[in-house]
């Protein structure tokens, strides 16, 4: 597959076209990928589900119980999937903080959008793991046009790169789950894309907790907003290989110190640097900051 | 990249880059060694060496020194298990150039074999080699690759190949670098299937040939 476009105009459902192009591509059985991608969602649910019971806190001590917490707080805005969608992606990457086994998608540090979004729909509405396959398999076709354009990760290209691919393959996901067309599904992508154009990659000390858990949270919620969208027949006013291109353009413009270098943004805060010193095992750390106990 | 490299691979966390990523470099060295390591010499480069140590990058790429894959229960006590293993690892800090910000150099001693190899992780754990034993290559680790080192000569790639063929199995990339002409030529073919022992075996008895290994694949997808 070469562009959002070819997608875009493919016979539905988009999954089915995607997996007979990489196929033809690969050479690999298309009923061995789908086997091996039911494993997967299944390895994503197992860690949803240790995700959700531990408290256990990471590395630095900064991140560990948060979707415990909120899986088990009172859902006071009576929005039910919201809250189960948060709930599902930090507690992906949340293990993931934790160096548990999850599964990367596209990579670790967005692992929790698209199984946040997508078992989170399915477990919403009762559907089976079974009818995630095909979608799951869209939102392969999706981060791999995208990468055609660009590299995924927020070293290369900013938070953007990273969990802006991982929102737009997931709202391309739900899109399908939800009987979307292959023109709304890429349009929701698309719209999950442009709305992340410019996000920076700045984990605190440089540790894929903060803000990458919550952030993981915030956009599997944007990811199921941008499904929602698409469905309702929005449609992203740039074309989405165009969105592609200028997402890779802000990620090249983009400084170094915004790329995952921990020099900048958040990881640059009296906090954020507190953080380091402290992981460092220097002498100033902590200072006048109160920071989380490890 | 076939699809199950978007999603996935399955693995231990932190990062991808920094974590899946590292192991697999960690692990084309070594295969590239071919028997036991005993000391490593791990040159960070940028992003590599700026966060590295909070993404368990140091582990990562000793959990593949040891022949770990990404998803190993054992990478977070990697060092641990270098120990009990008696592999000996130094980290330094280095600046490769205008590379990849995810690149890594990697020295790695046997008991009677040393193999260098650089390379970039390149997001969602993949990787991208660009050196071996000093020479500029250009495989991911995706494919089963073929090495070579051997004295530049006439009809070297033509025999490689036929010998390939003739083991039944289709080349997908080929690079070859030299330092000079009549000097030492790296070869990296990325192949469909591997190559059996027997082939590999009869590529490596030539004369010209001075070091072969074979690379399995890497990557689940």
């Amino acid at each position: 597959m070469t562009t959002l476009q070819d997608l875009m105009n493919a016979p539905a459902p988009a999954s089915a076209w995607v997996l007979a192009q990489d196929c033809a591509e690969t050479g690999l059985d298309p009923q061995d990928i789908r086997a091996e991608m039911l494993r997967r969602i299944r390895e994503m649910r197992a860690s949803i589900e240790r995700g959700l019971k531990t408290d256990a806190k990471s590395i630095t001590g900064m991140v560990g119980w948060n979707a415990k917490g909120l899986w088990e707080a009172p859902d006071v805005l009576g929005a039910p999937l919201i809250k189960r969608v948060q709930a599902y992606a930090m507690a992906v990457n949340e293990e993931n903080a934790r160096m548990g086994r999850i599964v990367a998608a596209p990579t670790a540090g967005s692992a929790g959008t698209i199984p946040g979004a997508l078992i989170g729909v399915a477990d919403h509405l009762g559907l089976p793991d079974e009818r995630l396959v095909d979608p799951m398999i869209l939102a392969a076709g999706v981060g791999k046009a995208i990468s055609k354009r660009m590299f995924i990760s927020g070293a290369a290209g900013g938070c953007q790169a990273e969990i802006g691919s991982s929102a737009a393959m997931a709202a391309a996901a739900v899109t399908e789950l939800l009987g979307g067309t292959p023109r709304a599904c890429v349009h929701a992508a698309s719209l999950a894309l442009m709305n992340t154009i410019g996000l920076v990659c700045d984990p605190v000390g440089g540790y894929v907790e903060v803000p990458c858990v919550s952030r993981n949270a915030f956009f599997a919620v944007h990811a199921v907003s941008a499904a929602q969208l698409a469905l309702a027949q929005l449609e992203s006013f740039i074309p989405p290989d165009e969105v592609v291109t200028a997402m890779a353009q802000v990620g090249r413009l983009m400084p170094a110190e915004l790329r995952e270098t921990a020099e900048g943004g958040l990881a640059q805060t009296p906090t954020g640097l507190a953080v380091t010193a402290r992981m460092e095992g220097r002498e100033d750390a902590g200072g006048m900051i109160e920071l989380p106990m490890v | 990249m076939s699809l199950l490299d978007m999603i996935g691979p399955v693995m231990i966390g932190p990062s991808s880059s920094h974590t899946a990523g590292a192991c697999r470099l960690g692990l084309v060295a070594h295969h590239l060694l071919g028997e036991a390591p005993r000391r490593a010499v791990i040159g960070l480069h940028a992003s590599f060496a700026k966060t590295g140590r909070g993404h368990g990058t140091h582990l990562a790429l000793v959990a593949g020194l040891l022949g770990f894959s990404p998803d190993d229960p054992r990478l977070p006590h990697a060092f641990e298990e270098a120990e009990a293993a008696g592999l000996k690892v130094e980290f330094r800090d280095v600046d490769l150039g205008d590379v990849h910000p995810n690149t890594a150099h990697i020295e790695l001693h046997g008991d009677t074999q040393a193999v260098t190899v650089q390379g970039s992780s390149t997001g969602g754990g993949v990787i991208l080699v660009t050196h071996v034993q000093g020479l500029g290559v250009n495989f991911s680790g995706a494919s089963p690759t073929v090495l070579l080192r051997y004295t530049d000569a006439v009809g070297m790639i033509a025999r490689i190949a036929s010998t390939i063929a003739a083991d039944g199995v289709n080349i997908a990339t080929l690079t070859c670098t030299r330092e000079n002409r009549g000097g030492q030529a790296l070869l990296a073919v990325e192949l469909d299937a591997p190559l059996s022992p027997q082939a590999l075996a009869f590529l490596g008895h030539w004369p010209d040939t001075n070091w072969v290994r074979m690379l399995p694949k890497l990557m689940d997808g």
